[in-house]
């Protein structure tokens, strides 16, 4: 089926794309069918920035296992991180500095 | 009988069409080089967008006999963009609206009427979301002849799923009442959007309100069997499927 589930955020980052790098300003999150995978259904990841039009998108289709497994690494990364290095006040004063 | 004919020669590509509001969008078509009058296909692709798959889908009709047009329905959320993207941007807007779609399929009905070949006769197909699309069509537009592929949520309350945001897609209880031309449903038997509760029900109300509905549920089979670069792909079904399309849409596509 199609889900028609979609959860959208506002990310703030960098991605590359068919023509290099583009910052990114939101990520939609479904569990559909996919492009170009072969499994029915696939967790399905846009990264965008559509101030610079459709094609401005880092595309992934994974499998549910996959995708799991991807955000569990991601929140272990994290976890792992010196809190002070995670604040957001950091990456300015390293700017300033 | 014309050497087109003899060929079974038909011509495929991109073109423009009008579509809701009047608007140009792009749609893909296979028409038919023999100039002896035929029915005619609308195709409405399925969620991931218009692509290679669904325009296979297309050609298909045009080798069948029939002229057939797919209209694009993201092109209005990003004219000119590649369809993955555009299916990509179509999808964080929420979808494709139904008075949206009706509009584009309405457009490419007319289309295929204004053809110089065209017989009069229009069928409408879809797969997936297309295929409730497809439904919602024949509810709402003067077709001859609808086919529905494992189309969710034609029946059966999406509100009750967990996660699902409410009113993003809705049955088709109220617009049953109104099909104007036979249907023609195409599902498998493992698919649980739609589950063969749903498609009983479908059959249950169709049978109500004196309409024609002939459906066929395939053993071993789940969603997209007919997709033959998925694994979901049942070549057993989805021949039978072709044989019963095309059987279907020479009966009540033939002048």
């Amino acid at each position: 089926m199609c889900t028609y589930i979609t959860e959208k955020i506002d990310v703030t980052g960098s991605g590359k794309g068919s023509e290099g790098w583009f910052p990114l300003t939101e990520a939609t999150v479904y569990f559909d069918h996919p492009v170009h995978a072969t499994a029915e259904h696939t967790l399905n990841v846009d990264l965008r920035n559509p101030g610079r039009g459709p094609g401005a998108r880092v595309a992934v289709e994974l499998t549910a296992d996959a995708a799991r497994a991807l955000a569990e690494a991601i929140l272990r990364t994290l976890d792992a991180v010196p809190a002070d290095l995670l604040d957001p006040s950091q990456g300015s004063q390293s700017q300033a500095a | 009988m014309t050497e087109a004919h003899l060929t079974g020669a038909f011509t495929s590509g991109t073109t423009m069409i009008r579509g809701h509001d009047g608007a140009q969008i792009e749609a893909y078509t296979a028409l038919v080089d023999d100039p002896a009058p035929r029915g005619g296909v609308v195709v409405i692709h399925h969620m991931p967008g218009y692509d290679d798959a669904t325009k296979e889908i297309v050609r298909r009709f045009g080798h069948l006999g029939f002229n057939a047009v797919m209209p694009n329905l993201y092109w209005h959320d990003a004219p000119g963009a590649a369809p993955d993207d555009a299916a990509a941007t179509g999808r964080a807007k929420g979808g494709v609206p139904d008075d949206r779609l009706i509009g584009d399929v309405s457009g490419a009905a007319d289309f295929l009427r204004a053809l110089p070949n065209s017989n009069g006769k229009l069928g409408v197909i879809g797969y997936c979301s297309g295929g409730r699309q497809s439904v919602l069509a024949a509810c709402s537009l003067p077709f001859d002849a609808a086919v529905d592929c494992y189309g969710a949520f034609v029946t059966g309350d999406p509100s009750g799923i967990e996660g699902m945001p409410k009113n993003l897609v809705t049955p088709l209880y109220d617009k049953l009442p109104d099909l104007r031309c036979p249907l023609l449903g195409l599902f498998g038997a493992d698919d649980r959007y739609p589950s063969p509760d749903q498609v009983a029900e479908l059959e249950q109300l169709l049978a109500k309100y004196g309409k024609s509905f002939e459906s066929h549920s395939y053993e071993g089979a789940g969603h997209a069997f007919f997709m033959v670069e998925r694994a979901s792909f049942r070549p057993e079904a989805a021949k039978d499927g072709w044989a019963r399309i095309k059987a279907f849409f020479s009966q009540h596509l033939s002048a």
